[in-house]
């Protein structure tokens, strides 16, 4: 067993979560280390959290490469990994004649990148599906593969898996270093270090993402600036019921896709994202602002009507990495054995189970030409959260049946039981956060209203501590400071 | 699953709830009160300052003794209590309600069903206001909760957002547990909370209560660090270069409390400006197997008020459990000028007296209350947003009604 190669990922966002994943089905010892206390909580966690079609990444480009292959694959992912996926199909809707050859084009590029049965939807069509859409629609280009997913969920059942298979988690550590070594070959990994110790290893796959151009120059590879590009968001209450059915997309600037529409796993409507590019030192500016939200309500008030604003439940954005090329950097450098999984802007997350197989079968077995074993004893099930039908009674007989604690529901908005936080924590959630992306507990129309101190509670008793040292999620997030007077 | 067939079935143990199962118990029905918390007396529990009472005992009490009240009745009186269920179902068609406990699931096939399912408070997502998502923004409520019930503090320095009345109570609350309480800003150019709460959780401490102002952003990444306010005008225009910053590592959210029906909403009518069930003066929904009563219907003021309507929901509801027909002549009601929040919104001509409750929507020095046009007037000093007023409806009213053939009953508040 000497003879497993380390390798060290540095990043569990869906990319990194998935890469290490996908390494414990060979020879390797992997460790997989993240800054934040959880998984999926960079860029992974604020984003239109689309399973894009990969019809309309330019032909040549390398996220045109893995797009349609990422998104064939989440099928897969999602039976083996247990989070939630569903093929919704996607549209992208023309207002006005002069946009209508926008859609011809979209046809003739998913052709060639081999995105199936996309095909030009009239307005009749689209307002079956999508009763609020402004019906001066003049037609639309769907593409049935696209789908929606929680991409936290994938980061996070990504790394309960891999750690199921072996591979040592180590949340909450920010790599402060680099060490590499000067051979005959050239310059080659001698290991990690962080805040908290040093990790020896052979292979550093960098999946940091808006720090990974920082995480190469501490190695001295080469990685491309990245600056951040702020999305704002609107998300509504799902009580107003499936306005959209499908993602809708306006025809697409050159800046971005555009301002989305869009239903959400769990039923509310998501809609955004702005397209702020930031200054390289702005890496965790995820404020919202102003004029941001403003625009998410004008432009997407321009494709669908009716949107009840009132109703929102929660406001945020997201960074995504981006950088000069506008591409993604997957591949080696000039150390050996320090790979780039960089500058995942859209699609990443689509493309990231493509990335992963990509970087194992090609990157290190072809280009690093290290030889892949495969790992007899890997097992890609990992058991799904417990969910209850809000609409199927029948399912919560049996559950309380088997645990009584599926009888206490405690976030009331979303439906979410004390057995299910406890299965959580269980698993790995260690602040509110993780519990709330988990379970979505306090996820809902009251943000924790009814919900927040119990789960405090819950959270304090199961990791026996004091409440008041109980995180919202990393950093200093603690939920109350100390105790009223005796 | 457990059937239980039964004359009524109460959903909620707050104020509302516990006053009508009590009531129908009187009555002779069969009554069960479910409730999704350990114990009912709901948001009074963590109540503990004073206030309650006024209007129905004719003293003061604080939360928990308004509470216990009831609960000593519903002891002597042996009513099912059923706690920790939580209803997972209502179905309008087969007329029966499931819950989930930690002993299974409980189908309830009742005769009336009354609905006390109280108010949420509006959370700050729902603001919209920019800046980041930091640790230390709680509404009034879970704050409550954390100091009265768990005994922890949110913060160190706080700011309170809106001036309802449990943001006034928590100012005080927290001040008095060694906080610093930098101010209350208040939307609106009129406080949303009562004239002797001001007095006496505000100006009493020296917390200034800023009129036509809001916070406009909050900052720090990890905890609150500050937040930026903004003064409006009374038509809640912002004010350009009125911006100042506040450090403070907690913000307390007082911006209303919504009617909570996410159970029935789907097959009964909601009011938009009461934002809860549209009841009748019998309490019945737009559903006739379904009353209501208390801040499900609409947000009072006083717990008084939602034990009252309880009481007057029951009465009703046993009517149409002993068979009597609750069916006549219903009138429309229409919001004339200055009203804003007002219940029931149908008035039954039968022989039966109830209480318009009636929030207005601007400060007025005098005010004449109308209903009709013909049916009685009332004149009101100092009538305020914060404070609803209730205007009783007589048999002798109803006669008016009828003998002027009103097809619908204009309700409004007049300068004079």
């Amino acid at each position: 067993m000497g003879e497993k190669q380390s390798v060290v990922v540095i990043g569990a966002g869906v990319v990194g979560s998935l890469i290490a994943r996908e390494l414990m089905k060979y020879n390797f010892s992997v460790t997989l280390i993240e800054r934040e206390e959880d998984a999926g909580w960079g860029v992974t966690k604020a984003n239109s959290a689309i399973i894009h079609g990969g019809y309309d990444d330019p032909p040549g480009t390398v996220r045109g490469e893995f797009a349609a292959r990422g998104n064939e694959l989440f099928t897969q992912y999602s039976e083996e990994l247990g989070f939630e996926m569903k093929r919704i199909g996607s549209y992208v809707l023309a207002f006005s004649e002069e946009e209508l050859p926008h859609l011809k084009e979209l046809e003739e590029r998913a052709e060639e990148n081999g995105v199936p049965n996309c095909e030009i939807h009239g307005k009749d069509e689209i307002l079956k599906r999508n009763p609020n859409v402004n019906p001066e629609v003049k037609a639309g280009f769907w593409c049935p593969t696209a789908g929606i997913t929680e991409p936290w969920m994938v980061a996070i059942a990504g790394v309960e898996n891999a750690v199921l298979n072996g591979m040592v988690f180590k949340p909450g550590e920010t790599v402060t270093d680099i060490e590499t070594v000067e051979g005959e070959g050239g310059t080659a990994i001698k290991g990690v270090r962080t805040d908290k110790g040093f990790y020896e290893c052979d292979i550093v796959i960098n999946a940091a993402g808006l720090y990974a151009d920082k995480i190469a120059e501490m190695a001295g590879a080469d990685c491309p600036e990245l600056h951040p590009r702020k999305g704002e968001y609107i998300l509504l209450d799902k009580k107003i019921g499936p306005v959209v059915t499908n993602v809708l997309f306006p025809v697409p600037t050159k800046v971005s896709k555009g301002v989305l529409v869009l239903p959400t796993v769990d039923g509310g409507i998501l809609m955004g994202p702005t397209a702020e590019d930031l200054e390289r030192d702005r890496k965790e500016d995820t404020a919202t602002t102003a004029d941001g939200l403003r625009e998410v309500v004008q432009k997407t008030s321009d494709m669908v009507v009716d949107l009840p604003i009132s109703e929102t439940v929660k406001t945020f954005a997201g960074l995504r990495p981006e950088s000069p090329q506008k591409d993604f950097t997957i591949g080696t450098t000039s150390v050996w054995g320090f790979v780039n999984a960089a500058a995942m802007r859209s699609p990443g997350l689509t493309a990231a189970p493509a990335i992963a197989r990509h970087i194992c079968t090609r990157v290190l077995a072809e280009d690093l030409n290290v030889p892949l074993k495969e790992n007899p004893d890997f097992n890609p099930k990992l058991d799904p959260y417990p969910s209850l039908p809000e609409d199927d009674p029948s399912v919560w007989a049996e559950m309380v049946e088997k645990d009584e604690r599926y009888g206490n529901v405690v976030c009331v908005c979303n439906k979410v039981t004390e057995a299910q936080v406890i299965e959580a924590i269980r698993r790995g959630a260690r602040t509110i956060d993780g519990i709330k992306f988990r379970t979505r507990a306090s996820f809902g129309r009251c943000q924790g209203g009814f919900c927040l101190p119990k789960l405090a509670q819950i959270l304090a008793d199961e990791l026996n501590i004091p409440l008041n040292e109980v995180k919202q999620r990393s950093g200093e997030t603690k939920l109350l400071t100390g105790r009223v007077r005796k | 699953m457990k059937t239980i067939k039964l004359d009524a079935l109460v959903i909620g143990g707050g104020a509302g709830g516990m006053a009508v199962a009590v009531e129908l118990t009187k009555s002779g029905c069969e009554t069960i009160l479910v409730e999704r918390e350990e114990s009912t007396g709901g948001v009074l529990n963590q109540c503990i300052h004073n206030g309650f009472g006024l209007h129905v005992f004719e003293e003061e009490l604080t939360g928990p003794e308004y509470a216990d009240r009831f609960r000593h009745q519903i002891t002597e009186q042996a009513i099912n209590i059923h706690s920790n269920q939580f209803v997972l179902r209502v179905d309008p068609d087969k007329r029966e309600v499931i819950t989930v406990g930690r002993e299974g699931l409980t189908c309830y096939k009742p005769t009336a069903l009354i609905m006390t399912t109280g108010a949420r408070e509006r959370p700050f997502s729902n603001l919209r206001i920019p800046g980041t998502r930091p640790a230390g923004i709680y509404t009034a409520g879970v704050a409550q909760r954390f100091v009265n019930l768990q005994n922890y503090l949110p913060g160190k320095r706080a700011f309170v957002l809106g001036s309802g009345d449990i943001g006034l109570i928590m100012s005080r609350r927290m001040t008095l547990e060694g906080m610093e309480v930098a101010g209350v800003a208040e939307l609106m150019p009129h406080s949303g909370g009562l004239a002797r709460n001001i007095v006496q959780c505000l100006d009493d401490y020296d917390i200034p209560l800023m009129l036509s102002t809001s916070v406009v952003e909050v900052r720090g990444r990890e905890r609150l660090e500050s937040i930026t306010i903004m003064d409006f005008t009374p038509d809640i225009k912002p004010i350009p270069g009125t911006e100042r910053d506040i450090d403070v590592d907690t913000l307390i959210l007082s911006v209303g409390l919504l009617p909570q029906n996410e159970l029935v909403e789907d097959f009964t009518q909601l009011d938009p400006v009461n934002k809860g069930l549209r009841v009748d003066s019998h309490q019945r929904t737009t559903h006739p197997w379904i009353f209501a009563a208390g801040n499900n219907v609409t947000v009072y003021d006083l717990v008084d008020f939602v034990t009252l309507e309880g009481i007057e929901a029951a009465k009703s509801a046993a009517r149409m459990i002993k068979g009597e027909d609750l069916n006549c002549r219903k009138i429309p009601v229409e919001r004339g000028q200055n009203v804003g929040a007002i219940t029931p919104l149908e008035v039954c001509l039968d022989e039966l007296p109830f209480k318009f409750y009636i929030r207005p929507t601007k400060n007025i020095n005098k005010a004449k209350v109308s209903i009709g046009p013909g049916v009685a007037n009332t004149v009101k000093l100092g009538a305020k947003p914060s404070e609803m007023i209730d205007i009783k409806i007589t048999p002798k009213m109803k006669e008016k009604i009828r003998e002027l053939d009103l097809n619908e009953i204009k309700v409004s508040i007049e300068e004079v």
